[in-house]
C-alpha cells in the first residue's frame, strides 16, 4: 500500500569506488560460465541483478512478507489485468495508470446497473503444473485475500473487495465481481500484485484442517501460471527465475534466466555493476546514482515516484503547530534547496516555490507556493505571538537514516535561524511505525507516505483525513474530509471533478500540516546494453520486460 | 586418566546448565523488553488495528508472559526454536545453514591470524627493537586501528575492483557454482567431501578476501600477546638457567619458553574467536556473506522475537562449548592446570 524507501543503505558508499570508474575491462559477464548447466550456456540468455534484501516468502499474502517479495507475485503469478505502459519525454518507460490491459482475463464488462463486473478468462491459460486456469482459481485465490487478514486484506478494501460473497465463479472461464460500492478504484485494485491467480487444485491439495489457506506451503512453493517459474530459492541469497516457454498472458520475457542476488552493501553492489559481473542493480543510494550518471558504461533510470512525498509532518497537538500561521512560518523556514542538494543529490522533483497560491491543475504532488524566507517565517511568528521562539523535537526514522538524517539536520540549522530550537529524536524502524502512525504523537516528524493507486483524493484520503493512518500530523478539516470523501470512489473525468481536487489541494496549500520537500526518484542502475526495464508503482523487480542486447565492443 | 578427564569434562558440562537456563530467561525477557512491537511490524504500514490484533494472535504474542514462556519452554524441549518472522525459515534452519557460514570465515580468518601473528610476535619477542619489531608493531597498529568494513572494501576495491584478481563479493559461492551437499555445512570441507575440486577452488577463492579482512583485524591482540608474553619468560630466571646449562637456542625457545607463553596467547585466542563472531556482522555486509551476524541484526531490527532467542541461545551454547575446548588445551599445554581450576 505504501512506499518506503528500501531501508538497507546503511552503508555509505565509500568515495574511492569512484575513482578508476571505468577499470572494468568487460571481462566478459560470468567469465566461468562452463562449469553450469546448458539453460545458462549464453550469457544473453542470462539477467544478473543485484538487490540489497530479496524475499523473505513467496506468498504475497503471508503475514510478515516483506516488500521484496512482491517481486514473486510480479513474476511468477498473473492477476486478471495489468497496465498499459506509456514513454516518458526522457526515454523512460513507465506502467500507465489510466489504461488497464488484460492479462489472464481477455475481455471484461461491467453490469449496466454498474454494480458488478464480468471476466472472460483466457482459455488457453495454464498454471506451471499444465493445469488449465478456470473462474474457479480466481475465485479461491481472491477469497483468500481477504480472508487472511493484514496487508492483503487492507489491500483488497482499498478497491472495495472485502468478502468472499462478491466473488462468483459463473462457469469455467466467467468470474464476476458484485460491487458494494461503485468505485473508480475497483479495477485497477485489480492490477496490484495482491489479488494474483493461484492454482487452487495444487494449494488445496497441500491445505490442512488448521491451514486451509496452504500457507505454509505456498510460503516456499509459489503455485502460479505467470512469466517465469521459479528455479531455485535460497532465502538471504538469492532468488532464480526461470521463463516460463508456455505463458499467454503476455509477450514473451527476452531473457531465459534472471538470478537475483541479495548483497546487502551499497559499495558492492556499486562495484560489481561497474565491473560487469551484475546486469542491473536495485536499491540505490541517492549519492550513489548521481555519481554513476556521469559514468558512460552504465544506464541509469530515474523516475519520479508517483504519489509519494518526503516532507515534514507539523503535529497539530502540539501547541504552537495549531496555529495556521506557525505552520506556515515552519514551511517558510526550511532550507529546501539545500536538504534538495545534501540530502536527495537531487535524486527527485522539487516541491517548493510554485509561484500561486492557487493548484496548477490536479496533478499531486505538486509544488506549494512556499520558499526559504527566514524574514517571512519570523514576521508570521511574531503574529502569531512567538516572537521568542519555541522548543520543538524534531523525529525521524532512522531506517531511512540516509536521507532523514541529513535533512533532519539541516531543518535544525534552518529553525534555528527564525529562533525555533529543534532538537533530534532518532526512532529505530521498528519503533517508528507505532510512535509516528498509531500514537501520532511526535510533534515534528519527517515522513515519505506515497500511495499505490495514484489519485490524489487517495493520497489525501490515507494522510490528510482525521484518523488515518498516515495522518500522523492530527489534522481535522471538514471542509476538505468532505471533498475527499466526494471524489474517492468518482471517475475521475466527472463534473465536479477537477474542481474539488483543486479544492483540497489549496487547503493543503493553505493549512500546510504536511510540508512537502521533494517527490522521490525511484532509481535503477544497469548495463549500457540492459534494454527494456519499466517502473511500477510497486517499486519492485518486474524482470518480464528485460531484454539483453549484445555488448557493444 | 582418561576417564577422569571425561568425567571432569562431564561436570563442567553439568555446570554449564544453570548458565544456559538462565540465559533462556534473560533473553526471553530481553526481546520482550525490546521497543517495538512485532506484530505491528510485520503487519505492514497500512494494516488496521483489525489486521494488527489477527497477527499478534498468530504469533501468540497476545498471551501473557509466563504462557508464552511455557510455550517457548516446551518448543525448545522438542528442539523447535519456533520461526522466524522476518525470513520466514524455521530458526533452526536458519541457524544450521548460518552458523557454518559464520564458523568457517572465522575459524579461516583465525587460522590466518595465527599463522602470521604468532610466528611475529616470537621473532619480534627474540629481537627487541629490531627491525622485525618495528614491522610487528606497524602491523599491530595498522590492525586495530582499521574497522573491519573499511578493510574489507579496501580489499574489494584493490584485489576485485582495480586488479580483478579475486572473483566478485557474492558470498561463499560465485552465481555460477552449485553448492556441496551439506555435511558439515563447511564449504570446504564438503566440497571435499563430495571429491569436487573445482567447487573446492571456488569457495577458498571466494573465501580469501573476507577471511584476509577478519585476519587484519584479529592480528593484532595475537601479534601483541605473543611479543609480550614471550618477552616475560625470555626474561625469566628458568629461561636464564637453560641458557647458562647450555641448552641450544632452539630448545631453550621452543620447549622453555614457547610453551610457557602459550598460556596467555590461547586465552587471547578464545577472546579473539568470539570476538571475530560479532565482528563478522559487516564483513557479512561487505561481502554478502549469508552468515549469521547479519541475521540477527536484522531478527534485532524487527523485533523477531524467535529468531533474536534462537541466536542468542546458539551463541551462548557455542562459547560455554569454545571455553570448555580452551580449558582442556590448557591442560594440555600446561599440566599444572586441572579442569577444576
Amino acid at each position: 500500500m505504501n512506499k518506503d524507501i528500501p531501508d538497507n543503505m546503511q552503508f555509505k558508499r565509500r568515495d574511492f569506488l569512484k575513482i578508476g570508474a571505468g577499470a572494468a575491462a568487460g571481462a566478459g559477464l560470468l567469465p566461468l560460465l562452463k562449469y553450469l548447466p546448458a539453460e545458462a550456456a549464453a550469457g544473453r540468455d542470462t539477467l544478473v541483478v543485484v538487490i540489497g534484501n530479496g524475499p523473505n516468502s513467496m506468498d504475497i499474502h503471508r503475514k510478515g512478507t516483506n516488500r521484496p517479495s512482491y517481486q514473486v507475485a510480479v513474476n511468477i503469478y498473473d492477476r486478471l489485468v495489468t497496465y498499459g505502459r506509456k514513454k516518458l519525454p526522457d526515454g523512460n518507460v513507465m506502467y500507465d495508470y489510466q489504461k488497464i490491459e488484460p492479462e489472464l482475463a481477455e475481455s471484461w464488462s461491467f453490469a449496466p446497473d454498474g454494480m458488478s463486473i464480468t471476466f472472460k478468462i483466457r482459455k488457453d491459460a495454464r498454471f506451471h503444473d499444465g493445469k488449465p486456469v478456470t473462474a474457479h482459481d480466481v475465485k479461491w485465490s481472491f477469497d483468500r485475500a481477504v480472508s487472511l487478514g493484514g496487508f492483503p486484506a487492507v489491500q483488497m478494501k482499498a478497491g472495495s473487495l472485502i468478502k468472499p460473497e462478491q466473488f462468483v465463479a459463473v462457469d469455467k472461464h466467467t468470474f464476476k465481481i458484485n460491487f458494494i460500492r461503485k468505485s473508480k478504484l475497483t479495477l485497477p485494485d485489480l492490477g496490484v500484485p495482491v489479488p494474483l491467480i493461484i492454482n487452487s487444485v495444487a494449494a488445496k491439495a497441500k491445505a490442512t484442517k488448521s491451514d486451509p489457506w496452504a500457507t505454509g506451503y505456498l510460503h516456499k512453493n509459489p503455485q502460479g501460471g505467470g512469466a517465469f517459474k521459479l528455479g531455485r530459492w535460497k532465502p538471504g541469497q538469492q532468488t532464480v527465475y526461470i521463463r516460463n516457454d508456455e505463458w499467454k498472458s503476455g509477450p514473451l520475457p527476452g531473457v531465459k534466466r534472471v538470478i537475483v542476488r541479495e548483497v546487502a552493501s551499497a559499495s558492492t553492489r556499486r562495484a560489481l555493476l561497474l565491473r560487469g559481473d551484475a546486469d542491473v542493480s536495485l536499491d540505490l543510494p541517492p549519492k550513489d546514482t548521481k555519481e554513476l550518471t556521469s559514468n558512460k558504461k552504465l544506464k541509469i533510470a530515474g523516475v519520479p515516484i508517483e504519489n509519494c512525498i518526503h516532507a515534514v509532518g507539523l503535529n497539530l497537538n502540539f501547541k504552537p503547530f495549531a496555529d495556521v500561521r506557525v505552520r506556515q512560518a515552519m514551511a517558510y523556514a526550511m532550507p529546501y534547496e539545500k536538504i534538495f542538494k545534501a540530502a536527495a543529490y537531487e535524486r527527485g522533483l522539487p516541491l517548493w516555490g510554485a509561484k500561486s497560491a492557487d493548484p496548477a491543475g490536479t496533478l499531486w504532488p505538486q509544488p506549494f507556493p512556499y520558499d526559504t524566507d527566514p524574514d517571512k517565517a519570523k514576521a508570521l511568528l511574531k503574529e502569531a505571538g512567538y516572537a521568542e521562539g519555541f522548543k520543538v523535537t524534531l523525529s525521524f526514522n532512522l531506517g531511512l537514516a540516509y536521507w532523514t538524517e541529513p535533512t533532519a539536520l539541516l531543518i535544525q540549522e534552518g529553525l534555528g535561524k527564525v529562533g525555533i530550537e529543534a532538537k533530534l529524536d532518532k526512532i529505530p524502524g521498528s519503533g517508528w511505525r507505532t510512535k509516528a502512525l498509531v500514537e501520532k504523537k511526535l510533534p515534528m516528524h519527517l515522513k515519505n507516505f506515497g500511495g499505490w493507486l495514484n489519485y490524489p483524493e487517495y493520497y489525501f484520503f490515507w494522510a490528510y483525513q482525521p484518523k488515518r493512518l498516515f495522518n500522523s500530523m492530527n489534522y481535522d478539516n471538514p471542509k476538505l474530509n468532505k471533498l475527499v470523501d466526494e471524489t474517492l470512489h468518482m471517475p475521475v473525468g466527472s463534473p465536479g471533478y477537477a474542481e474539488r481536487v483543486k479544492a483540497f489541494i489549496k487547503i493543503a496549500f493553505e493549512d500546510v500540516p504536511l510540508i512537502p520537500l521533494w517527490q522521490p526518484y525511484l532509481d535503477v542502475a544497469m548495463q549500457k546494453h540492459i534494454e527494456g526495464y519499466e517502473y511500477w508503482f510497486h517499486r519492485q523487480l518486474d524482470v518480464r520486460p528485460f531484454k539483453k542486447l549484445p555488448k557493444q565492443a | 586418566m582418561k576417564g577422569d578427564s571425561l568425567l571432569l569434562i562431564g561436570r563442567r558440562l553439568l555446570q554449564a546448565a544453570p548458565v544456559v537456563m538462565g540465559i533462556i530467561v534473560v533473553t526471553f525477557i530481553l526481546t520482550r523488553a525490546l521497543p517495538g512491537d512485532p506484530a505491528v511490524f510485520f503487519a505492514g504500514p497500512a494494516a488496521d488495528e483489525k489486521s494488527i490484533a489477527e497477527i499478534r494472535a498468530s504469533l501468540g504474542l497476545d498471551k501473557s508472559w509466563p504462557e508464552q514462556f511455557w510455550v517457548y519452554l516446551q518448543n525448545l524441549s522438542r528442539g523447535d526454536l519456533g520461526k522466524s518472522i522476518s525470513t520466514g525459515q524455521p530458526v533452526m534452519e536458519e541457524i544450521a545453514t548460518r552458523l557454518p557460514a559464520s564458523l568457517e570465515l572465522t575459524l579461516m580468518g583465525l587460522l590466518l591470524a595465527v599463522a602470521i601473528a604468532i610466528p611475529l610476535g616470537i621473532l619480534a619477542a627474540t629481537r627487541p627493537n629490531s627491525f622485525v619489531d618495528h614491522l610487528c608493531r606497524i602491523v599491530v597498529t595498522i590492525g586495530v586501528s582499521l574497522p573491519t568494513f573499511f578493510t574489507g572494501l579496501f580489499l574489494v576495491y584493490i584485489f576485485y575492483f582495480l586488479l580483478g584478481l579475486s572473483p566478485a563479493p557474492l558470498g561463499r559461492l560465485s552465481i555460477i557454482h552449485i553448492s556441496p551437499d551439506h555435511v558439515t555445512g563447511f564449504y570446504l570441507i564438503d566440497s571435499l567431501i563430495a571429491g569436487d575440486l573445482e567447487v573446492f577452488r571456488a569457495a577458498l577463492s571466494q573465501m580469501i578476501l573476507p577471511a584476509s579482512t577478519l585476519a587484519i583485524f584479529a592480528l593484532a591482540p595475537l601479534a601483541r600477546m605473543t611479543r609480550a608474553a614471550m618477552l616475560g619468560v625470555l626474561s625469566s630466571d628458568y629461561v636464564r638457567t637453560a641458557r647458562a646449562s647450555g641448552l641450544s637456542s632452539r630448545t631453550v625457545l621452543w620447549v622453555y619458553a614457547f610453551q610457557n607463553a602459550m598460556l596467555p596467547v590461547l586465552t587471547t585466542l578464545g577472546m579473539v574467536f568470539s570476538f571475530l563472531l560479532g565482528a563478522n556482522v559487516l564483513v557479512e555486509k561487505v561481502f554478502a556473506w549469508p552468515g549469521i551476524g547479519s541475521f540477527a541484526i536484522e531478527a534485532l531490527i524487527a523485533s523477531d522475537y524467535a529468531a533474536v532467542q534462537g541466536f542468542v541461545l546458539a551463541m551462548a551454547l557455542m562459547y560455554v562449548l569454545l571455553n570448555l575446548a580452551i580449558d582442556i588445551l590448557y591442560t594440555v599445554v600446561d599440566p599444572r592446570i586441572g579442569l577444576e581450576g
